[in-house]
Formats: C-alpha cells, structure tokens, sequence
C-alpha cells in the first residue's frame, strides 16, 4: 500500500513532466549555465581550472536541484493540490517518497548530462570508474533530495519560500558536498583513488539512511497543521 | 449507530470495503486561533446522514476554517470533532476514505487529462474497479467525449463537474462543499443541487458553504450561520433562512 | 522564579566580575603567554553553545512530535543563545587562533562543524522571523536537521584535515589553570541558565498575552 500510493505519485509526476518537459529543459539548461559561469569565473592562467571540475559540478547540481525542488512543489502549490494528496487514506510519507523519487530521477538526467559537459570542458577523466562515479552521484543525489523534498514539501505554505529553501537546505546537506565531491575529485585523479572514493560513497550511504528516515518520521508533523 | 473498527489502512487491500463508518457528525466547542486572531470561536454543530447543512456567512466569518477542521486539515485549537463516535485522532488514515472534499482550489491538476485524473485519485483510494468507477463518474459530469483532454482546456464549470466527480469517486459518507455554487451557470446549479438531493437521498452527510440564498432555501436541511467566527444562529432551514440571513449577515451592511 | 531571577542575576554578574581577577591570576602557558588566556572565555562560550544547541534540538523534537508549546518556546530561546554564544566563540576563536597560530581560520573538523551549527542557528532564527504563520514547525525541523547533521560535518571534514589543537584540552591543563577555568565555566553556565529561563518566560508571558487577547475577544 505505502509503496503502491509512492508509485502513483512518481507516476503521476513523471506523467505531467513528460507531457511539458518545462522542468526537465529549464534545470538542465541552468546546470549548463551554472557550470558554464564557474569554469569562466575560476581560471588559471587563461584556462578553467581543471582541479575545480568536481567542485563545479556538484554545486551546479545542487543549484539547480534547489530550483527543480521549488518548482515542483510550486506546481502543487497551484491547485493546491498538495492538500488533496494530504487527504488521501494513506499513509502521509507514501506521499513524500513518491515526490523524492520523481525528483531523483529529475536529477539523475540533469547529471547525465552535466557529466559528459564537465569531462569535456575540464579533461576531466571521467570514464576512470564509471560505476562508482555513477554510485557517487546517485547516492549524493537521494541524500540532497531527502533534504530537500522535505523542506520544500513544508515550506508550501510559508512566507518567502523561494529564499528560504536554499537557506535551509544548503546547511544541511554540506556534507553531501563534502562527500561527493571529495569522491568525485578522488576518482578524477590520473591515478583514481578508489579507496578514498568508495570511502565517501559509504559516508554518503550512511547519510541517505539517516536522512530519509528523520524524514520520514517527520513528515506528517511537518505538513499538518 | 457506527461500526467502530477500523482496519489499518495498510491491512486493507483496497479501502473500498467500509472499515470505518459513521452516521453522524458532531462538531463539539470548537474554537481556532492563529496567535492573537480568532478564526472560530466555540462552534457546536451536528449532521446525520440523509441531511445537507449549510454554512452561511459574511466573508471572513470561518466558514472555510471550519470546514478544513471537518475535513481534518487542520485540526481545531480547543474542542473536537467526533466522527460517528470516534475523533480524527482515534479513527486514524481510515477515516480520510469516508470524507470527500471540494475546495475553492478545486484541486485537479490542469497538465492531466480529465481521465487521468480521475484515475489518480481513484487509484490513490484504493477504489476496486477502478475504470467502471471512472467512467460512471465521466457520465454523471457529461465529460465523457471530452475525457481524453487536459483540464487546463476545461472551462470553470467542466471544471466544477469533474471536481465534483473526483471528491466523490470513493463514495465518501461526508461530503463537505466550500461554495460549489460561485461562478455556474443556472443549468449547472440545477444539476448540481439534484445530484446532491440524489446523494443526500443515499443517506450521505453533505456540508456546504454558501453565499446563494436561492439554493440555500432549495436545498438545506439545516443552516448554522457564522458570524467573525461565532456561532449566532443554528436552526432547521426550511422556510428560516432568509430571515436567518437578514438578521445576522445583512446588518454588517449598516 | 520570579524572586530568583534577581539574585540569580546579581550571583552571574559577581561571578563575571572576578573572573578577570582570576583569570589574570592564573598562570602563563608556555607557549602563547598572555594570548592564551583568551581560551578563559572562549572554552565556556563553547561548551554553552553546544549545550544551548543540544537543548533547542531536543526541544524542538518534542514540539515535532508532542506537540507541547512549552517546548517550543524553551526551543527559540536556546535557539537565540547558541547564536549569541556561538558568537563569541567564533569571534574569540580567530583572536585567538591569530595570534597563536598566525591564521585568522583553518578549515578543520571541529571550526567547520562550529560554523556550519552555528548558521544553522541563525537559519533557524531567520525562519521564525519571516516564515509566515507556522514558521514555529519549519524551525523545529531545522533544528533536529540541524543535529542531526553535525556529526557528519565533523566526520567528513575530520578525514579531509584537521589542525585544531585535540579535544583533550581541558585535562592536560597545568593545575594552576584548572581553578580559573571551571569557575569561568561556572559563571558562563549561570549566565547561560538565567539567559534561558528568563527568555523562555518571554516567550511564555507573549503566548499568555494572547491568550487573553483571545478570551477578550470573545466576550
């Protein structure tokens, strides 16, 4: 049942994105954007910083997330029919995992394509370990969209909340960052280190268990008033 | 009176089969307040099944407040709602089955087909048979040559009449109604006031809010009338509405 | 509590008059002289800030989960102490590290971990104030978020370097320092204590207030 009512709701998610893709083109056109200016802003002697590429992808993946998550839940927001899903006889987290895995799935596409971009404006080797650079990715992307489900899902019906998303959110998924980024840089070496990257991902494990499950708990107090 | 077990939604395979049901609605000293305003102020109302009550009132008077708290969106400051004889804290995800909700919003999502969204939500409730349910609820709104499109196609009153399907798709025992009557033509409010005389007739409970006398007279059972979020009037409709609505809601006007 | 907060306040204000006596009386470290003695205050604000911090995040999850008002309102005010305390140490900390080290910041675990608690603080405060009606459950969550979080700051700067002087300070502390050290502790403590309760009934007195604004109205 609890799975069914997510799987609805991805579906129905995916459903709509599918038929505008507005979400889909403007995030993926933004991260593009994002590492575009980054690798401009930070240059060495003329040339983009190579040693940044980790860096710059990851935060263009976060920046736009942060924009895909506001935009998502603007959408429900609408016809309020957030509200509706709330009344729903389910159980309420149902609703909040259907709506993570839309949005990881989102990001994973933006990623896919950020990732061919990144290794080829900054020689990135990124065909080094493709399935641990792929475990990386995916494990970083639940544990930001964990976070970030949960804050804009509650932040729906406050005051200035596209400002308040990043506030919130950016803090709390630092380590997100640190991991994945570390990890990515790692697998970026000429000589991959994939201890330290697999290190990472465990931490990055770890964090997605946690934080999906405080979300959980925390859900249904959240969203009820 | 009421059958008080209630299955865990989990356990049931499709919520379809009552495992919980009331016949009555009991709304006991209700009060809601955000910080310093007061939005209800010990409210006490009662319905049965088989009876529409109305809502009446001036603008910002808690109608809408209290049908939230009916419908379980909010819950009340102080006081409470019983459902039968259990509370929506006791009766748990169970009771959402049973409640049907049209708001002002009228929450469709306008990038689905009307179709699609029907099936959502019949989907979401778990409705056995859910394309028969759909297509019935098609018929009765007379979308069925339009079901294939998007709702952001739909006109305000297409999009009432799906509204009003997809709140009813699970057959809910309590029906509650925030001003379904605003913005319909007199063909649709007519169709609109047999329908719920239909399930009134089926022993539903129906609560509406309402600005419209002359349907309020054509349909109520029985009318409480709020007024900054009291209850000043709270009475059997027939015949007493417009003098109801003289007393308490014309004199803001003065 | 109302006839304690005074003597409790004139107590906090005569412990924080001797302490620079104390502190002065103290003897030199080694290696830093004078500078060192800046860890007087700056040790106590830490241990208050993370304490506060620990407060507001076991208040705030009994708000989420309970729903007790009351804890709410001990969660805002310990929330606005850790921002304050976390305040002084993230000011006396670079002093400090300036002098002795040469480098106003290091990006080590422990700073990193300081910083990160102490924005999510002001986060916190931040989301109380413009949050809109509500706003009290959108910061209780960050602040369980928030604790929740630390740990994997602190571990995931800890394996990336670290360079902030081991947590065993306090034990290794030359004995003449040992006196002045926890009466400063003491004294940051009370001060602390009085803060919070004396903040908390603020809150308390505004929630009364509407209260009756309320039970006015309905007459």
């Amino acid at each position: 049942m609890f799975l069914r009512v997510a799987w609805l709701v991805m579906r129905k998610d995916l459903t709509i994105e599918v038929r505008s893709r507005e979400i889909l083109y403007t995030t993926v056109f933004f991260a593009v954007s994002c590492v575009l200016v980054f690798a401009f802003a930070l240059v060495k002697e003329g040339r983009p910083l190579e040693d940044a590429a980790a860096g710059i992808m990851w935060i263009s993946v976060a920046f736009a997330g942060t924009l895909a998550l506001g935009r998502t839940f603007e959408r429900e927001r609408h016809s309020e029919t957030l509200r509706a899903l709330m009344l729903a006889p389910t159980s309420r987290p149902a609703i909040y995992v259907g709506k993570l895995l839309g949005i990881v799935l989102l990001l994973l596409i933006v990623e896919a394509v950020l990732v061919p971009l990144v290794g080829l404006l900054f020689h990135a080797p990124i065909g080094n370990r493709p399935l641990l650079l792929v475990a990386l990715l995916l494990f970083g992307t639940i544990g930001f969209s964990a976070v970030g489900t949960l804050f804009a899902a509650m932040l729906v019906r406050a005051r200035s909340r596209d400002v308040m998303l990043p506030i919130l959110l950016y803090p709390i998924t630092i380590p997100v960052i640190i991991a994945g980024v570390r990890g990515t840089a790692a697998l970026f070496e000429p000589v991959p280190a994939t201890d330290l990257a697999q290190m990472w991902m465990a931490l990055l494990a770890f964090f997605d268990i946690v934080f999906v499950t405080l979300s959980l708990w925390t859900f249904e107090p959240l969203m009820t008033e | 009176m009421s059958s008080t077990r209630a299955r865990p939604a989990f356990a049931a395979k499709g919520i379809d089969s009552v495992s919980f049901d009331f016949t009555e609605v009991a709304v006991r000293d209700v009060s809601r307040h955000y910080g310093r305003r007061r939005a209800l102020a010990r409210v006490s109302i009662a319905c049965r099944a088989g009876e529409v009550l109305g809502l009446l009132g001036p603008n910002g008077a808690g109608k809408s407040t209290l049908l939230s708290i009916l419908a379980t969106l909010l819950s009340p400051s102080t006081g409470e709602v019983r459902y039968g004889t259990k509370t929506a804290q006791e009766a748990g995800p169970a009771l959402r089955s049973c409640l049907g909700f049209l708001s002002h919003d009228l929450h469709l999502y306008p990038e689905l087909t009307a179709r699609e969204n029907l099936r959502f939500f019949a989907q979401l409730y778990g409705v056995q048979s859910v394309d028969a349910r759909v297509g019935s609820a098609l018929d009765r709104a007379g979308l069925t040559a339009r079901s294939g499109e998007l709702v952001s196609s739909f006109s305000r009153g297409m999009r009432q009449r799906l509204a009003l399907e997809r709140a009813l798709i699970h057959e809910p025992r309590l029906l509650l109604l925030d001003e379904p009557f605003t913005g319909l033509d007199d063909a649709s409010v007519a169709a609109l006031v047999s329908r719920l005389g239909e399930l009134r007739a089926g022993g539903r409970i129906i609560v509406v809010v309402t600005h419209d006398l002359d349907v309020a007279e054509r349909l109520l059972d029985k009318v409480a009338v709020l007024k900054e979020g009291r209850l000043v009037a709270f009475d059997d409709a027939h015949g007493r509405i417009r003098e109801h609505y003289r007393a308490h809601v014309q004199e803001l006007k003065n | 509590m109302n006839k304690g907060y005074p003597v409790l306040a004139l107590l906090a204000i005569a412990l924080f008059s001797a302490a620079p006596v104390i502190v002065a009386q103290a003897p030199y470290e080694a290696t830093m002289g004078l500078v060192q003695k800046i860890f007087y205050y700056h040790v106590p604000s830490a241990m208050v800030m993370f304490l506060s911090a620990l407060i507001c995040g076991v208040a705030s999850s009994v708000y989420l989960f309970r729903a007790r008002p009351g804890a709410d309102r001990i969660a805002a005010a310990a929330a606005e102490l850790t921002v304050v305390f976390g305040l002084i140490v993230l000011v006396t900390g670079p002093l400090w590290a300036r002098k002795a080290w040469g480098v106003w910041w290091q990006w080590d675990a422990r700073l990193t971990s300081t910083l990160l608690m102490w924005m999510i603080f002001v986060a916190y405060l931040l989301v109380r104030r413009f949050g809109g009606p509500g706003a009290e459950k959108l910061s209780a969550a960050m602040a369980v978020f928030g604790m929740a979080n630390v740990p994997f700051v602190y571990v995931s700067v800890n394996i990336w370097r670290t360079i902030h002087p081991t947590t065993r300070v306090v034990p290794s502390l030359a004995p003449g320092m040992r006196g002045p050290f926890w009466f400063c502790v003491l004294s940051f403590m009370l001060l602390f204590g009085l803060l919070l309760a004396v903040r908390a009934r603020l809150e308390q007195r505004r929630a009364d207030l509407e209260h009756l604004y309320l039970l006015a109205d309905e007459e």
